[in-house]
C-alpha cells in the first residue's frame, strides 16, 4: 500500500509541475465547450433573404410580412425583376430568394392556386434545407389560417418536441462532448504517461523492481481517474450553468455512469501503451483512432441510423456511442439505473476487455 | 557461490548477433568490468542480467537463482543503473531517492548508512530537479536510487560515460569503497584507463570477450615488444612509422606514439636514425610495458 | 599546426553568457589561430556546450566582442554558418537515409553543385573505404564508420573552422585514432579544429589545450608547457589538479 501512494503521489508531482498537462486536464474542455456550445450550432437566426415580388398585393405583402416577423429572416434587398437573382446570391449575403409570381392573389383567389418560388443557396446545403423549410412551415401556417376563415374541416397538428423543447443544439453536444473529453483525456493521457517512461528509460528501472505490472499500471492510472472526474464534473456543472442543459435524472447515477467511463478509456489507454513506445505514436493513436470515430461514429453530430449498413455495424463497437446514449437518457429524460442497464453492461464489457488484453500484452521484460 | 554465473550466453536480435558465447563468473565482493566500445554488447549482456530480456541460448544465474525463470527475486537483491539517465528530471533529487526507497518498500532513513557516503555530497542540492544537476552529479544520484535497497549485487551500465576526469576518479573511488562493503559490482565502461581500477576485467568486442584477466594479468599476455616513441610533430611520426615495412601496428597515445613489430624488433638505433633522415627533431624512443589499451587493440586486430 | 604568428581565426573578447542569475561563461577571453587543433575542455556543467553554440551562432551571449572566421558574431551570422563545420556526439546522420543520401543532403545544404557533390562524395567513400557501402542505410553501419563519416560531412564543404564536441564519445580505440587521424588531416589541409573530449589521451594530440572551470578558462598553452606548469605526467594529471582545487 506504502508502494502505491508513493508512486500515485510522484505521478501527481509529474501531473503539476507540467503546465503543458495541465492545460490539456482542465483548458481544453471548458475551451471546447464553451466553442461548441457558442459556435457550432445548427439553429438559424436572422438570415438574409431577397424578396422578388412580381404582384405586388396584399396576399403578397402579409405572406412577407410574416416571414420576415417570424425572427429567421432578415430582408436584404427587394429585387426588381429575375436578373438581380443570380447577382444578390453572388455578393453572398443572401442565402434565399422568395419569388411571388405575377397576380399571386388574383389567381388564389380564381383558382386557389398561386406559385410561389424558393431558391435556396445550396452551396451549404444543409442550411439551405433548414431555411426552405421554414419558409414552407411558415406558408402552410398561413394558409390554415386562411382556410379557417372558410372551411370548416381541417387537421392542425401540435408538435412537441419531448426532452428538448426548444431544439436547443447545446443539449446535444454537452453529452457527446462529455464523452469525447473524458475519451480524449483519460486516453491520451494514460498511454502518454506510460510510453513518457518508457522513453525517459525510467520503465527499465520500474520493471527492474520488484513492482508487479499490475502495480505499476494502476499506479499510474489512478490519478487520471481522479483528475477526469473532476473534468466530468465541470463539464456539468459549466453545461448546466452556462448553458442551461438539465440534470433531469439522479446526479449520483450519472457520476457513476461517468466513472464507469472514465475506467473503460484508461484501460483503451494502457492498451495502447501498452502496444507501442514512443510517445508520438501513443499520441497519434488516441487522437486519430479515438477521436474522430468518436465525433463521427458515436452519433454525437450524424445520427447513426442516416449511415451505410456498414458504419452503422462499426458504430456498434464504438464505446462513446452508448455513454451518450446513457448521459442523455439520465439527463434529459431523467431515467433511472433500470432503463441503461444494457449500454452499462456493454461498457462494463469493454472495460474488461481493454484490461484483460492490457495486462496480457504488457511486457514484464524489454522486448 | 559465485555472485553471477554465466554460462555460454548467445543472444540475436534481428540484424545482428549481439552477445556470442559468452561465459564468466563474478565472486561475492568483486569489482568486475566490461571494457569495451559502444555496440559491443555490454547493454544487451546487462539487460540479460537484469532479468529484462531473455538470452536465446546458454544461462544465467545471480545469486545463485535463475535470471529467467526467478526473476522476481532476482529484481528485489539487484541494484540497476542503467547507461541512459534513468531518473525523473522533473522530480527533486530528495523526491528521486525517496521514490526507488518506496517502490522498493523500503525508507531512506533505513538504508541512510549505505549511502551516506555518496549522497552526503548532493544532499545540499536535494530541492534541486534532477534534470538540472551536472553530470557526476546525475551520476552520483542514480547510484544513491540503485542502492536506497541494499542490493548484494550492483550492476552499472556505462556509469561513467559522458562524465568529466574529475568526477569518473570521485565515481570509482565510491565503487571501491562499496566492494569493501561486500557488494559485489559489475561494472561496464568504455574508457580503457579504467580497467585498471576493476579486479578483473573482460574485453568485450562485437558480442565476444576476447579476454577474462586481473588486468595487470591481461597486460601481460601482450605478445609483442612496444616501442614508444615521441617527437616535434606527432601527425608525421605517425605517417612515416607507419612507412616501415617490419611494423605490425602504429598508434597514437598522447604525444607519443605506440609502435609494435611483426617478428624481431627493430633497435633503437635504427629507429632513431630513420626518424632523423626523415627530419624529426627531439626524438625520444623508450621501450615499453604494454597499456590495456594496447592489448585491447591487439587482440582486435588478431584475427578470431 | 599552431604558431603564434599564424592569424586569429577566433578571437573571444570578454565573453559574457548568463541564464538568470547563473552565469555559464564569465568573462571568457581566448584567440584561436589558424589551423591549429584547440583543445576546448572542462568538467560538466563548466560551461563548454554553452560557448560552442555561441561560436557557432546557434545563440546570442550577454556581452562581448566576438569573430569567427574573421565575422562578426552579432552582424554576420549567416556569413559565419558558411564557413564552419559543426560535429557533436549526439548530432548524427539520417537513419533511414543512405550513406550517398547523407552526403548528398549535407553538402546540398551548403549549396554545392550537383557535380561537386558527386566528386567529393566519392572522394570521401573513397577515402573511408565504404564504396560498397553507398547505398547501405546509415543504421546498418557500424558506429565507427557514422562517426567517421559524420566528421567527413561536416567539412564536405571545406569550411574554415570545425567544431566538434565530444566527437569521439563510446568509440573503440583503433576507431578513435583513425578519428584522430582525420582531424591531423583536416588540420593540414588548413581546417582549423575546435574540439571538445572527455578523454584526457586526446588532449594531448591538440596543439593548444585550454581547461574551463566553473565558467572561466584557468589554463591556455600547448599540453607540453601546461604539463611543465602544473608538474604533471599527463594531461590527465593537470586536468584533475586544475579541476579539484576549483571544486573543493
Amino acid at each position: 500500500m506504502k508502494r502505491f501512494l508513493g508512486f500515485v503521489v510522484k505521478e501527481f508531482y509529474h501531473i503539476f509541475r507540467d503546465y503543458r498537462t495541465l492545460l490539456i486536464l482542465f483548458g481544453m474542455p471548458a475551451v471546447q465547450l464553451l466553442l461548441f456550445g457558442y459556435v457550432i450550432t445548427n439553429e438559424i437566426k436572422d438570415a438574409r433573404i431577397a424578396i422578388l415580388d412580381q404582384s405586388k398585393d396584399e396576399v403578397t405583402r402579409k405572406i412577407s410580412e410574416k416571414v420576415l416577423s417570424s425572427g429567421y429572416f432578415l430582408l436584404d434587398k427587394n429585387l426588381n425583376s429575375s436578373k438581380e437573382i443570380e447577382q444578390v446570391f453572388r455578393n453572398g449575403n443572401v442565402k434565399l430568394v422568395l419569388i411571388f409570381g405575377a397576380d399571386f392573389s388574383k389567381n388564389l383567389d380564381k383558382t386557389g392556386k398561386a406559385k410561389v418560388q424558393i431558391i435556396g443557396d445550396a452551396s451549404d446545403p444543409n442550411t439551405a434545407n433548414m431555411l426552405v423549410n421554414y419558409i414552407q412551415g411558415i406558408l402552410s401556417n398561413y394558409l390554415i389560417s386562411l382556410n379557417a376563415e372558410k372551411a370548416p374541416m381541417q387537421i392542425t397538428p401540435e408538435v412537441r418536441m419531448m426532452y428538448n423543447g426548444q431544439m436547443k443544439g447545446v443539449y446535444m453536444f454537452v453529452p457527446g462532448l462529455m464523452a469525447m473529453l473524458l475519451m480524449l483525456i483519460s486516453a491520451l493521457m494514460t498511454s502518454l504517461s506510460i510510453t513518457r517512461e518508457k522513453e525517459l528509460g525510467t520503465m527499465e528501472l520500474l520493471l527492474v523492481s520488484p513492482l508487479k505490472p499490475i502495480q505499476i499500471i494502476i499506479g499510474k492510472v489512478f490519478p487520471y481517474v481522479f483528475l477526469a472526474f473532476l473534468d466530468a464534473c465541470i463539464i456539468i456543472i459549466l453545461g448546466n450553468t452556462v448553458f442551461g442543459v438539465p440534470v433531469v435524472g439522479s446526479v449520483a447515477l450519472l457520476l457513476l455512469e461517468s466513472l464507469l467511463f472514465i475506467c473503460m478509456a484508461l484501460s483503451l489507454g494502457i492498451l495502447i501503451s501498452t502496444t507501442t513506445s514512443s510517445q508520438q505514436i501513443a499520441m497519434m493513436l488516441s487522437l486519430v483512432a479515438l477521436m474522430l470515430p468518436t465525433i463521427l461514429l458515436s452519433g454525437f453530430i450524424f445520427p447513426v441510423e442516416n449511415m451505410p449498413l456498414i458504419l452503422q455495424w462499426l458504430c456498434y463497437f464504438m464505446p462513446p456511442k452508448y455513454f451518450i446514449t446513457i448521459i442523455k437518457s439520465i439527463m434529459l429524460q431523467g431515467n433511472g439505473f433500470r432503463y441503461i442497464v444494457f449500454e452499462t453492461g456493454i461498457l462494463v464489457g469493454f472495460t474488461l476487455l481493454f484490461i484483460l488484453l492490457s495486462v496480457k500484452k504488457f511486457k514484464v521484460r524489454l522486448s | 557461490m559465485f555472485s553471477i554465473l554465466v554460462d555460454h550466453i548467445e543472444k540475436h536480435f534481428t540484424r545482428v548477433k549481439a552477445l556470442n558465447d559468452i561465459s564468466f563468473t563474478v565472486d561475492k565482493g568483486e569489482l568486475f568490468g566490461f571494457i569495451g566500445p559502444d555496440g559491443a554488447g555490454k547493454t544487451t549482456l546487462f539487460r540479460i542480467l537484469t532479468t529484462l530480456l531473455i538470452p536465446d541460448h546458454g544461462k544465467a544465474l545471480v545469486n545463485g537463482l535463475d535470471v529467467v525463470k526467478d526473476f522476481r527475486k532476482i529484481r528485489q537483491d539487484i541494484g540497476y543503473m542503467p547507461g541512459k539517465f534513468s531518473l525523473y528530471s522533473d522530480l527533486t533529487v530528495e523526491e528521486n531517492l525517496n521514490f526507488y526507497a518506496t517502490v522498493f518498500g523500503t525508507t531512506v532513513a533505513e538504508n541512510y548508512d549505505l549511502i551516506r557516503d555518496i549522497y552526503s555530497q548532493i544532499e545540499p542540492f536535494k530541492k534541486r530537479m534532477a534534470g538540472k544537476l551536472s553530470g557526476g552529479m546525475k551520476q552520483k544520484l542514480a547510484l544513491s536510487c540503485a542502492l536506497i535497497h541494499k542490493p548484494s549485487v550492483l550492476i552499472l551500465d556505462e556509469p561513467t560515460t559522458g562524465v568529466d576526469a574529475v568526477s569518473r576518479l570521485e565515481f570509482w573511488e565510491m565503487l571501491k569503497r562499496l566492494k569493501n562493503s561486500g557488494i559485489s559490482i559489475v561494472v561496464a565502461t568504455p574508457y580503457m584507463d579504467e580497467a585498471s581500477l576493476c579486479d578483473r576485467v573482460a574485453l568485450i568486442q562485437n558480442g565476444k570477450i576476447m579476454a577474462i584477466s586481473p588486468p595487470s594479468e591481461v597486460i601481460k599476455t601482450y605478445p609483442r615488444q612496444l616501442f614508444s616513441i615521441k617527437s616535434d610533430d606527432i601527425f608525421s611520426l605517425l605517417n612515416d612509422l607507419r612507412q616501415i615495412p617490419q611494423m605490425h601496428t602504429v598508434f597514437a597515445f598522447g604525444q607519443s606514439a605506440h609502435i609494435s613489430f611483426k617478428q624481431e624488433p627493430l633497435t633503437e638505433n635504427f629507429l632513431y636514425e630513420y626518424l632523423c633522415k626523415k627530419g624529426h627533431s627531439n626524438i625520444k624512443i623508450s621501450h615499453i610495458q604494454a597499456t590495456i589499451e594496447d592489448c585491447f587493440m591487439d587482440l582486435m586486430i588478431k584475427p578470431q | 599546426m599552431y604558431s603564434p604568428e599564424a592569424e586569429n581565426i577566433i578571437v573571444v573578447k570578454d565573453l559574457v553568457k548568463k541564464f538568470g542569475s547563473f552565469v555559464a561563461n564569465d568573462r571568457l577571453s581566448f584567440e584561436v589561430k589558424k589551423g591549429e587543433i584547440f583543445g576546448f575542455l572542462g568538467a560538466n556543467g563548466a560551461g563548454k556546450t554553452t560557448a560552442i553554440k555561441i561560436l557557432c551562432g546557434l545563440s546570442y551571449p550577454n556581452s562581448g566582442e566576438l569573430t569567427v572566421g574573421g565575422f562578426d558574431i552579432y552582424k554576420e551570422r549567416e556569413k559565419i554558418k558558411k564557413n564552419i563545420g559543426y560535429m557533436s556526439q549526439r548530432f548524427s546522420l539520417y537513419d533511414d537515409l543512405t550513406v550517398f543520401e547523407n552526403i548528398r543532403f549535407y553538402a546540398g545544404i551548403y549549396g554545392l553543385r550537383r557535380r561537386v557533390i558527386e566528386e567529393r562524395a566519392s572522394a570521401l567513400m573513397e577515402k573511408l573505404a565504404m564504396k560498397e557501402s553507398r547505398n547501405m542505410l546509415i543504421r546498418d553501419i557500424p558506429l565507427g564508420w557514422k562517426q567517421k563519416l559524420a566528421f567527413s560531412v561536416a567539412i564536405i564543404h571545406h569550411p574554415k573552422i570545425v567544431f566538434l564536441d565530444e566527437p569521439t564519445g563510446g568509440v573503440d580505440p583503433i576507431t578513435r585514432r583513425q578519428f584522430w587521424d582525420m582531424i591531423f588531416e583536416a588540420s593540414r589541409n588548413g581546417i582549423t579544429v575546435f574540439v571538445t573530449t572527455h578523454y584526457m589521451d586526446e588532449a594531448e594530440y591538440c596543439d593548444r589545450v585550454s581547461i574551463m572551470v566553473d565558467g572561466k578558462i584557468s589554463a591556455l598553452n600547448t599540453p607540453e608547457n601546461l604539463k611543465k606548469q602544473y608538474d604533471a605526467e599527463s594531461m590527465n594529471d593537470v586536468f584533475l589538479k586544475l579541476a579539484r582545487t576549483k571544486v573543493n
